[in-house]
């Protein structure tokens, strides 16, 4: 029966799909085909997400061989959750993809880039879906080469050297994770992550395990651009393509926290570690990355930089979330990747609808309300939902995060969210003031995007509004995926 | 065990340490790909090393043989040193790419090249 093996297919199909579009010869078919797996990779992920959710985890033996000696595929409930975010984006930017692409890439790049797309998918969705240390370090690298190859495609040449960049540091990131994996090979003898979640807890005092984590922790910290170690990001998402933008900014961060919440929390068991300030630690640097990145975005003229900075101090409130240690906080942090993917993923299209020019300032947005009053709404509502206004899904985040931390008595942490909150009013004012209150600009204005670029906007508009107000099934869903790894709220 | 015991890892810090070093204080961009995978190749070593078995031999199913090093991290490493290999080709493309629109392959001049830029 084909049910039972979802757990596979949701990365084999994009896997076989990306070599089977290398060999069509038209850019048309290469899309349709990577559209059709996208959507099928959406439904698979639901379909996982439907069954966890009424039947509790699914562990599929691939290749039957039984873990932990054969590679096990383990889907619980903050995975399902995550491969939803995953493959929903990769299902809405892939009709967005076509005329985007069109309007961006030479013609002779196209196919290649709906496959390196679908390499990508496959690796964020193998990452996610993985119970194996080792195979997840696979994945982590058919991502992160097929990410280097995506941003390469920027027409600018500063694309190249911020691949170049990308490419150094997440080949260090991936070979620290490596390192990390044998240390604790070498004292467990086993790869399989539930299996060394059970050998681990006796061992937590040796030096050898904590460094272990140690180099676990620098590693996925450079793939998920904490922010002492984010040097490669902002340019990287500032002069890739616009749907690579998108798509990575919505995605591949967020798989890399959830690997980070995967160390923590199933394979260490807890921040509670013997010797290891683990708490202070990341929420001092999850905090740090909110007040310095929004800062910066302030004095940032280049719209998409502005933005990548942004994501930075976003991904800081994920990180204060799972460091707080406790199963509400770690519930905010899972909420904010949904939510966060929703909101960049907005922001990142509007303005790769506003404007063809590879580097869009804030001049390019000016009149936009009046040329182009969708691509205008949803900046304001990506705007609104960095900041956290209600009805926002940025409210969501910034309510559950709040409520986390006064209930651990911590409230200097709950107005540094709030400052960071107001330091996302300055960099949103400029946007939504450059969209709305500068008058037309003389020169001839960007052609208006077409309706298949628009509609991928819309939806994603509705939905950081309609997740704004219906939030109860997104955070319950966190709720019971924290509730999972840490035990249930008190 | 001594020191000398411990050879193998000995090798591997200071190969990584090595290549560490070069991927941060080289300012042209080959050699920054060269010491990256120097550092990659020390955590090959780190594999390989603790898969030896005292007195073992390759893990050859055979019947005479009974004493055999641990082949998992063999097979894994022969992952990693594809996953190298594919890194260091699409590294050494980029610099290839990066050369045509610089006009150089050293940091500090691309860095000048891209402060003039808008």
């Amino acid at each position: 029966m084909i049910q039972a093996h979802l757990p596979a297919l949701q990365v084999v199909v994009p896997l076989f799909a990306a070599p089977l579009c290398l060999l069509l010869p038209w850019p048309r078919a290469a899309w349709l085909l990577a559209t059709v797996v996208s959507w099928l990779a959406a439904g698979i992920a639901l379909a996982l997400l439907w069954t966890v959710r009424a039947e509790g985890p699914i562990s599929y033996a691939l290749g039957s061989w039984p873990p932990p000696i054969g590679i096990e595929y383990r889907v619980d409930l903050l995975n399902a959750f995550i491969l939803v975010i995953v493959a929903g984006i990769g299902a809405v930017v892939m009709p967005f993809a076509k005329a985007s692409v069109e309007r961006e890439l030479p013609p002779e790049r196209i196919v290649l880039f709906y496959v390196m797309y679908l390499l990508c998918l496959t690796g964020l969705l193998g990452i996610t879906i993985t119970g194996d240390a080792f195979n997840l370090f696979v994945f982590l690298e058919i991502s992160s080469l097929s990410s280097y190859v995506l941003i390469s495609l920027g027409r600018d040449r500063r694309a190249l050297t911020a691949a170049f960049r990308y490419l150094i540091m997440g080949t260090i990131g991936a070979t620290f994770y490596v390192i990390g994996i044998g240390l604790l090979y070498m004292l467990t003898g086993t790869l399989n992550i539930a299996d060394l979640a059970a050998r681990l807890p006796p061992l937590l005092t040796l030096p050898a395990v904590q460094a272990a984590l140690a180099f676990l922790l620098v590693g996925i910290s450079l793939k998920l651009a904490l922010f002492p170690l984010h040097l490669w990001l902002p340019n990287a998402y500032a002069y890739a393509p616009t749907v690579v933008t998108v798509f990575l900014a919505a995605t591949a961060t967020k798989v890399s926290v959830y690997v980070l919440i995967r160390i923590l929390y199933t394979l260490f068991g807890g921040l509670d570690l013997p010797e290891l300030p683990l708490r202070p630690a990341l929420m001092g640097l999850g905090m740090l990355a909110m007040i310095a990145a929004s800062l910066v975005a302030i004095f940032e003229t280049n719209v998409k930089r502005m933005l990548a900075y942004s994501s930075l101090a976003q991904i800081g409130y994920m990180v204060l979330g799972l460091g707080l240690g406790t199963a509400a906080g770690l519930a905010a942090g899972i909420v904010h990747i949904f939510n966060h993917a929703l909101t960049k993923a907005t922001l990142f299209m509007a303005v790769g609808c506003a404007s063809q020019r590879q580097v869009i300032g804030l001049r390019d947005l000016a009149g936009l309300g009046r040329r182009m009053p969708l691509v205008a709404a949803a900046i304001l509502v990506g705007a609104l939902s960095l900041v956290g206004v209600p009805v926002t899904v940025g409210f969501v985040t910034k309510w559950a995060l709040i409520q986390a931390a006064l209930a651990v008595d911590l409230w200097p942490v709950a107005l540094v969210v709030l400052a960071s909150g107001l330091l996302a009013l300055i960099y949103g004012w400029r946007l939504v003031e450059a969209a709305y209150f500068q008058p037309l600009p003389d020169e001839p204005a960007a052609v208006a995007p077409p309706l298949a670029m628009q509609a991928p906007l819309l939806l994603l508009t509705v939905a950081c509004l309609l997740f704004g107000l219906a939030a109860g099934w997104t955070l319950g869903l966190a709720e019971d995926a924290a509730a999972a790894l840490v035990g249930p709220a008190p | 065990m001594s020191v000398l015991g411990l050879f193998n890892y000995w090798i591997v810090i200071v190969l990584m340490m090595l290549g560490f070093y070069v991927v941060i204080a080289q300012g042209n961009l080959v050699k920054k790909i060269f010491g990256l995978n120097i550092f990659q190749v020390s955590v090959f070593l780190l594999y390989i090393s603790m898969a030896k078995v005292d007195g073992g031999t390759a893990p050859i199913l055979a019947p005479h043989i009974s004493l055999y090093s641990n082949p998992l991290p063999h097979v894994l490493i022969l992952t990693a040193i594809v996953v190298g290999v594919a890194t260091m080709a699409l590294g050494l493309a980029l610099v290839v790419r990066i050369k045509r629109a610089y006009g150089t392959i050293e940091e500090d001049e691309i860095a000048a090249i891209e402060g003039e830029l808008p």
